[in-house]
């Protein structure tokens, strides 16, 4: 994370509700604070309430119940052209019927910047999305990924406090995509806004982010960085959202210590217990392909998890192996492994992974 | 014989068809230019002698008068169904309501009517109303004769147009009144004006309504055409029907030209 500028602004959600009519809830409830000048994504599959929370934000949509603080103020019922944050749209939104000189003056002029300083700004962040060639085009003129840096430009031209990014990169092929994340980062570092941007590609969201709230059915599933969400899950949802991950839903033990376990169709897992483990019902057992191990099947060791199963599957990938076995208890297993690992010879085989990297957590 | 030859014959059959009805279309019309510089008394085709005597005659208050009444009327009805039939445009492709539905049907409505039962229906109300003989009577009158000329295209412009452009917009600062007029407008605007234009030529070109709404103080060109016509063989008519076929051509052409300049705008956008 880069050092926030002053301007930079801090965005509160608190016990924000959204609904439409008599149908679903958009937002259940919503608690989040996005610190000055931060990189978060809002991560979540189509219909799980992040496009809402934006649209809140940006002050498209009232929420039904809470409020939105920027800055300690409350912007719930302010409407959006009163506050100062910039947008880029999914399908960029420029204006067709005006250059990209004139989308990027755009909010200039709608602010009364004078004539010679609104020149010079605008020519700043031509340069900064290095279009200074195509200042006199129409947007039509331009390829996809110019146009999304004219988006971008035209969002930032009037130094907003909070940048909202709603799916920019989704119309980017992507080779191109790559590199306008790269660039994106870089812009987020010149300016040092903060940065909302929301999206449903896992990846997207690990290169980017300083933190991701992971969005599913209406609630925020977890906070964190890329590393606490993708190593300490705290939900079967991010497990499987983010990255691979070998599960096992069944009841979960009722002692207290820091171990419990998981048992379902006749066998026992262990696993670390988490803040938000139930201490009754049910719960999942979920482990990272990369944390498990094939091998033959031999008596149990201390610390370690056992299942027996037949290797299905063995599918090569380059940098690494790919083997999915079949549990005797049903249901499969991934795991993986560099491609220098000897793996068994018989087809009966047990996947091993350690308790230690092992996690119970509320089934979803 | 192979597909190819036979699609080509097709093409010329067709060629050919299109081109006999366009002169079935454009010959009666034709017809009446040569006339109106006819140096005979009558309708005779074709003409024996050449002259712009009809032209000259043409400058007489009877029918410059009929010409200014008939571009007054016309021009309002134009302005008025700008302005009302981009509302109603609005209404009908933003509102959620279900009265849209009916609001849209009593707009077309004019046109699907008789003409002769509008006709009758307004010169009855407006006669309690003493709005016969009007620049008002008429202005009433054609526009809610044109108002669809209007909505059409401007509902069809309304429901491709992006509305994400509006949020951009409002993101950017624009408020939205300042939104409407520089962006929603000028991306709607080709359609508001070949509307516009269309309902100026249904105006410009009414007879049956104008007909019911004339007094003998105030007579509108088609109506004066019609008089001549059906009073005395009169040539001069034919010099009207000229300058006015120009007229009406020049503004299709526009109207033409604006459309397919607002369908690639639309295509791009």
């Amino acid at each position: 994370m880069t050092a926030p500028s002053s301007s930079a602004a801090e965005v509160r959600f608190v016990s924000v509700a959204k609904r439409y009519g008599a149908g679903p809830t958009a937002i259940e409830s919503l608690d989040l604070t996005i610190r000055r000048g931060e990189f978060i994504t809002l991560l979540g599959p189509s219909g799980s309430g992040k496009t809402t929370a934006l649209n809140l934000l940006a002050g498209f949509q009232e929420p039904t119940s809470g409020q939105i603080l920027i800055d300690g103020e409350d912007v719930s019922r302010l409407p959006p052209h009163k506050r100062n944050i910039g947008l880029v749209f999914q399908h960029y939104a420029l204006f067709p019927h005006m250059t990209v000189r004139e989308n990027i003056a755009y909010p200039l002029k709608q602010r009364r910047v004078a004539k010679a300083e609104m020149a010079r700004r605008v020519d700043d962040v031509l340069r900064m999305v290095s279009l200074e060639i195509f200042a006199d085009r129409l947007p039509r003129q331009l390829s996809g990924g110019q146009q999304q840096r004219v988006a971008v430009a035209r969002a930032i031209v009037f130094e907003p406090r909070l940048l909202l990014m709603d799916e920019p990169l989704g119309a980017l092929d992507r080779k191109l995509r790559e590199s306008v994340q790269l660039e994106l980062k870089r812009i987020h570092r010149e300016l040092g806004a903060t940065v909302v941007f929301v999206t449903h590609d896992q990846e997207e969201a690990l290169v980017m982010s300083d933190r991701i709230a992971v969005f599913n059915a209406g609630r925020i599933q977890q906070v964190g960085t890329a590393e606490e969400l993708y190593d300490a899950p705290e939900t079967q949802f991010v497990a499987q959202f983010l990255g691979e991950s070998n599960c096992w839903v069944g009841e979960v033990s009722p002692n207290n210590d820091a171990l419990c376990t998981v048992a379902g169709a006749c066998r026992e897992i262990a696993g670390q217990r988490t803040p938000r483990t139930p201490t009754s019902g049910l719960a999942a057992a979920i482990v990272r392909p990369e944390r498990c191990h094939v091998v033959a099947r031999t008596a149990a060791i201390e610390g370690w998890n056992s299942v027996p199963g037949r290797l299905r599957e063995v599918v090569y990938l380059g940098s690494q192996r790919k083997m999915i076995v079949d549990l005797e208890i049903g249901g499969s297993a991934v795991v993986t492994c560099t491609p220098d690992v000897v793996l068994p010879s018989e087809a009966a085989v047990c996947v091993r992974f350690p308790i230690s990297a092992t996690r119970i957590v509320p089934a979803s | 014989m192979s597909a190819d030859t036979g699609r080509k014959a097709t093409r010329w059959a067709l060629a050919g068809l299109c081109t006999l009805i366009g002169l079935w279309l454009i010959l009666p019309l034709a017809v009446i230019v040569p006339i109106s510089f006819s140096g005979e008394d009558s309708f005779a085709f074709p003409p024996q002698s050449w002259t712009l005597a009809r032209y000259a005659n043409l400058v007489t208050p009877q029918w410059t008068q009929a010409l200014l009444n008939s571009l007054v009327v016309a021009l309002l009805v134009a302005g008025l169904c700008a302005v009302l039939g981009t509302l109603a445009a609005f209404a009908i492709v933003r509102s959620h309501s279900r009265a849209m539905v009916v609001l849209r049907l009593l707009i077309l409505a004019p046109q699907v009517v008789p003409i002769i039962i509008v006709g009758l229906g307004v010169y009855l109300v407006f006669l309690g109303w003493q709005l016969t003989g009007t620049v008002s009577g008429f202005v009433i009158a054609h526009a809610a004769l044109s108002l669809p000329f209007v909505v059409i295209p401007v509902a069809a412009s309304l429901q491709t147009f992006d509305r994400s452009l509006e949020r951009a917009s409002a993101s950017l600062g624009a408020a939205p009144v300042a939104t409407f007029f520089q962006v929603t407008f000028p991306i709607i605007r080709p359609a508001i004006l070949s509307g516009t234009l269309l309902a100026f030529l249904g105006s410009f070109d009414e007879l049956v309504l104008a007909l019911f709404l004339q007094s003998p103080t105030f007579v509108t060109l088609p109506v004066q055409l019609y008089r001549r016509m059906t009073d005395t063989i009169d040539p001069t008519i034919a010099a009207v029907a000229t300058i006015q076929l120009g007229f009406v051509i020049a503004c299709v052409i526009v109207a033409l030209v604006l459309e397919r300049r607002r369908a690639a705008g639309t295509k791009a956008g």
